[in-house]
């Protein structure tokens, strides 16, 4: 049973979130670091370089690590203060046990013991329930080495079909377009090149808080002449001096592509060359944009008319021209297709494999990119393989020194594994590096499904809100406690370095992991003895995929600064060992050559050319109503990192922005006789929230916006719905209908509860 | 040691996106370790998500230093203004009360004036400030003419600034319309408060436009 086993309040005394602050080492002058160590930050997927200070085994400060290319020692404030989560108060030191009668509903035991139990509740649930009847969860903040491994736990230990990841929260609109469109998932180029060019259209991204250094790209290339149009329901600080802003109402989006794709057909601007030698399906997307009129789709989507043509035109004429998208158009229902339009905007204007033209996506997670490539999504094998082709199967199974018919086939979503939960088809669990009680919509539904499991099990560092569930919780490592690579927004695969040692009994998660599979006796190709080792074998096992990382070494990544994937070991044309390939910076340059296509053309299908696909719009799922007349939509902060596990942990950010507010427009505030700061109920089909108010002008009159990084009653995904993208399965986040009222007076929580908690 | 005079500090509040990097950077600054030195204020957050960057902008002629009783504030040979001197600063706040940026604070508890030096341990070796370092919107920045003039073709530096009669020469610099900068001898400051404002001379380019995009949205 994962009923909680003491009440909340019980678990926050004893495990937190509590605060950090800079103390001791951390606040001397005088003391200097042992050594510095040339890393990564913890959190979003810019991955900025950053030194971090050393000493006596603690990190106590950071030095900015201006060579490193992307970051040149920029960082966002989460950057600055990331080192705040080592040596916290909350880390968990042992593993821990479900135990009613302590403080904090868990007691320590033995480690050992603990992977006994858990490796002990795992075979008894695969011998009296099958196989399938125990799933894992893992996350986008992992290292490559650890995805990779977690994939062939699953698959080559468990011989679970069920294994996904919070990336499904997050990377999978983008992958799932990407995929049907180039046959490849990575951002076209380096960051470097958008200076120079001539228009940057930003679709739903909150740049400036969700990947604050790619703010300074953008600066740079509007100081240089860049157009910058931004579209988003609100005036994000990258909106508010932007050249052109798209006010779109929430959920609207492919309306608006199929609108401007319209506006560039009728007034003929378009790149019949490349459309005709590189594409194929034009002709059905001219089709489908027909009806989008400019009224018609300044009717639907809420931009007027005048900012629809004008997008057109500047997109439309313009020689050279970055796109990037994030969650604002990817969170939806519709997020495929949302992405899908963007893509044909990028297809008709042809511009794109050039050093000032490029496409992609801004990666949420640390590791978001990497990720997704290496077999811990349900429908994945390493190299960004398939794990329902025959042939992949094989070659896989090879690497893995397994029977191809014992690896078992494409599990589901992480949304579909709870609802497999709840319906008592998976009885066991093992989770890291997600939180799911906050960072699942309809969380209410998330928490009855925990509460049904016969067996959970979680590799954490600190005590999440979803780990409150757990029976057995096994500490494992922070970020800078062990090495490994991850891939970055631009494609840009770099070194992760440990800084210091495990505290405790607690571990590298790969060891944990290996540890299990042993005491499961059934420690097959889990035998590592370092991530270099699993790194190695990934290289081997993603070569010939689409993803291939097998010309990586750690070395290269660090005389290079980093290596952009596809990188080979042997010539995909030649088939020619190569020792030293560079990698592969810019993606679809005009002689460029990739083993899918080989030779026919730029893109990674086999007859080279980029596919236009119909992006259809359709309303969101739970649109508003009469009863539901507001929408809502969510998103994050600059301070705060997802579900908050680490960031509400850290005194400095939690200061800059304490507590969800409700943003609400002056004219729907007053309304409602809302005023700044009152307390304010949003209200949607699933649940409501009791939040300040934050009356501002920058969000559009007929939207609220609640940032979604807490949990329990603050938590904005009480109220969010699990609809989901019909190909990507991605949870649609940013949009439902709701209803707003001034509050009764002060919710039950603000009298027991510190804003973080 | 002593801050290299080629190398100069830009604010450009147009950048500004309000993160507040600079704010939790300079905490980490070894001369002040814990305490931040720079301020970061929305304009109006009701109204625009507009943020203005505040460091020391190191004056010529310190009006802090001038109004000082104690003769506390030193302006060193490299043009930076240094925080109070210690065994001479009485904490009466007459700087705090007297610079016409809202830049020194009094930390009671020490019984001391502290302020931005421009990061003097990073500086005067050779390294930039820590906020102008981390700022990911380089809103601030630090580094030479020639990088500013090539990196900012839009803007130009202007280091004038009118507060009512007073004329104020400082070391920072922030940017303003490079079309503008050459015409105009100064950024008046407080001429917004005038009953009657005179024309600006200098248009910031910190204000959004006056378009309300939102204008026809019912609710």
């Amino acid at each position: 049973m994962a009923t909680l086993p003491v009440d909340d309040l019980r678990f926050t005394a004893q495990f937190g979130p509590h605060l950090s602050s800079m103390s001791g080492a951390r606040l001397s002058t005088s003391i200097e670091p042992d050594r510095l160590v040339k890393t990564h930050c913890c959190f979003c997927g810019q991955q900025c370089g950053i030194q971090l200070k050393v000493q006596n085994n603690q990190v106590i400060g950071f030095e900015p690590w201006e060579e490193f290319p992307f970051n040149r020692g920029m960082l966002c404030p989460k950057g600055v203060k990331r080192y705040l989560q080592g040596s916290h108060p909350d880390r968990l030191l042992t593993a821990l046990q479900r135990d009613p009668t302590a403080p904090g509903g868990f007691s320590a035991l033995p480690y050992e013991r603990a992977v006994q139990r858990v490796a002990q509740e795992i075979d008894r649930l695969q011998r009296t329930h099958g196989l399938a009847s125990v799933g894992v969860l893992g996350g986008a903040s992992l290292t490559t080495e650890k995805t990779y491994l977690l994939g062939k736990f699953a698959r080559v230990c468990l011989r679970t079909p069920y294994i996904d990841y919070n990336g499904r929260l997050c990377m999978v609109s983008a992958g799932a377009a990407n995929k049907k469109a180039f046959g490849i998932d990575r951002t076209t180029n380096p960051w470097s090149d958008m200076v120079g060019t001539e228009v940057i259209w930003v679709a739903g991204s909150n740049v400036a808080e969700c990947s604050p250094i790619t703010t300074n790209y953008i600066w740079q290339a509007r100081e240089q002449g860049a157009r910058v149009i931004v579209q988003d329901p609100r005036i994000t600080p990258i909106a508010r001096t932007c050249e052109l802003y798209l006010p779109v109402k929430p959920g609207r989006d492919a309306a608006l592509f199929a609108g401007v794709l319209q506006q560039m057909i009728e007034h003929d601007w378009l790149d019949h060359e490349f459309i005709r030698h590189h594409t194929v399906g034009f002709d059905q997307v001219a089709e489908y944009c027909r009806e989008w009129t400019v009224a018609r789709t300044s009717h639907v989507s809420g931009v007027p008319a005048r900012a629809i043509e004008q997008a057109a035109e500047w997109w439309g004429t313009a020689r050279t021209s970055f796109l990037f998208h994030a969650r604002g158009i990817e969170h939806h229902s519709n997020g495929v297709q949302n992405a899908l339009g963007t893509i044909n905007l990028v297809l008709a204007s042809g511009r794109i494999g050039k050093p000032k033209s490029g496409y992609g996506t801004i990666v949420g997670q640390g590791n978001g990119q990497g990720g997704r490539e290496h077999g811990q999504k349900c429908d994945q094998l390493p190299g960004w393989r398939d794990i329902s082709n025959p042939d992949h199967r094989k070659y896989i199974a090879g690497v893995w020194g397994v029977d191809e018919r014992d690896l078992p086939g494409a599990g589901v979503d992480a949304y579909e594994m709870f609802r497999k939960i709840d319906a008592g088809e998976i009885r066991g669990l093992l989770s890291i590096c997600f939180n799911p009680k906050v960072s699942l919509p309809d969380n209410s539904f998330i928490t009855r499904a925990l509460e049904k499991l016969e067996f959970y099990a979680v590799i954490d560092f600190f005590l999440n809100d979803t780990a409150r569930h757990a029976d057995i919780i096994l500490p494992g490592s922070l970020h800078e406690e062990d090495e490994g690579t991850v891939t970055q927004v631009e494609g840009r695969v770099i070194k992760i370095n440990k800084a210091v040692d495990c505290p405790g009994e607690a571990r590298e998660d790969w060891r944990v992991i290996q540890d299990l599979a042993a005491a499961l006796g059934r420690p097959h190709g889990m035998t590592f003895a370092s991530s270099r080792e699993i790194f190695d074998e990934l290289r081997v096992a993603s070569k010939g995929g689409v993803a291939d990382y097998s010309g990586i070494t750690y070395e290269k990544l660090e005389e290079q600064l980093g290596v952009f994937w596809p990188c080979y070991s042997e010539d995909p044309e030649t088939g020619r060992p190569t020792a030293n390939h560079p990698g592969t910076p810019r993606l679809f340059e005009p002689d460029s050559y990739n083993p899918v296509a080989r030779g026919k053309g730029r893109f990674y299908f086999p007859d080279g050319r980029a596919r236009f696909n119909v992006a259809e719009y359709r309303p969101p799922v739970d649109d508003i109503s009469e009863d539901y007349p507001i929408f809502l939509t969510t998103g994050r902060v600059v301070s705060q990192f997802l579900s908050g596990t680490q960031t509400r942990r850290i005194g400095p950010l939690v200061k800059q922005y304490p507590e969800p507010r409700v943003e609400i427009h002056p004219k729907l505030a007053e309304k409602l006789a809302i005023a700044d700061g009152d307390w304010t109920t949003a209200e949607t089909r699933r649940g409501a929230i009791t939040l300040r108010a934050m009356v501002v002008t920058t969000i559009r009159p007929d939207t609220i916006f609640i940032p979604y990084h807490w949990p329990g009653a603050k938590s904005v995904n009480q109220l969010t719905i699990a609809a989901q993208d019909p190909i990507s399965k991605i949870p649609q986040y940013k949009v439902c209908g709701c209803r707003v009222r001034k509050a009764d007076g002060p919710p039950v929580y603000a009298a027991v509860l510190e804003p973080q908690q | 040691m002593a801050k290299p005079d080629y190398l100069h500090f830009f604010i450009d509040p147009s950048r500004c996106i309000g993160c507040q990097a600079c704010v939790h950077a300079c905490t980490e600054c070894d001369t002040h370790r814990g305490d931040a030195m720079i301020h970061l204020e929305y304009v109006d957050r009701g109204q625009s998500q507009q943020t203005v960057p505040v460091v020391c902008m190191h004056c010529e002629q310190p009006t802090c230093a001038e109004v000082c009783p104690a003769d506390a504030i030193k302006r060193s040979a490299d043009g930076v203004v240094q925080s109070a001197l210690q065994p001479r600063c009485i904490a009466c706040g007459n700087c705090v009360l007297a610079c016409p940026f809202g830049v020194p604070e009094v930390y009671l508890e020490r019984q001391i004036m502290m302020k931005c030096d421009m990061c003097y341990d990073r500086t005067s070796i050779g390294k930039r400030p820590m906020c102008a370092t981390v700022c990911p919107s380089q809103a601030l920045f630090f580094g030479t003419r020639e990088q500013i003039d090539q990196l900012r073709p839009q803007s130009a530096p202007a280091n004038r600034f009118q507060f009512g009669a007073q004329t104020i020469t400082t070391r920072v610099f922030t940017m303003v319309p490079r079309r503008l900068a050459s015409a105009v001898p100064f950024v008046d400051v407080t001429a917004a408060m005038n009953e009657e404002p005179p024309p600006r001379e200098i248009r910031l380019k910190t204000v959004a436009a006056e378009w309300d995009p939102y204008a026809d949205i019912e609710v």
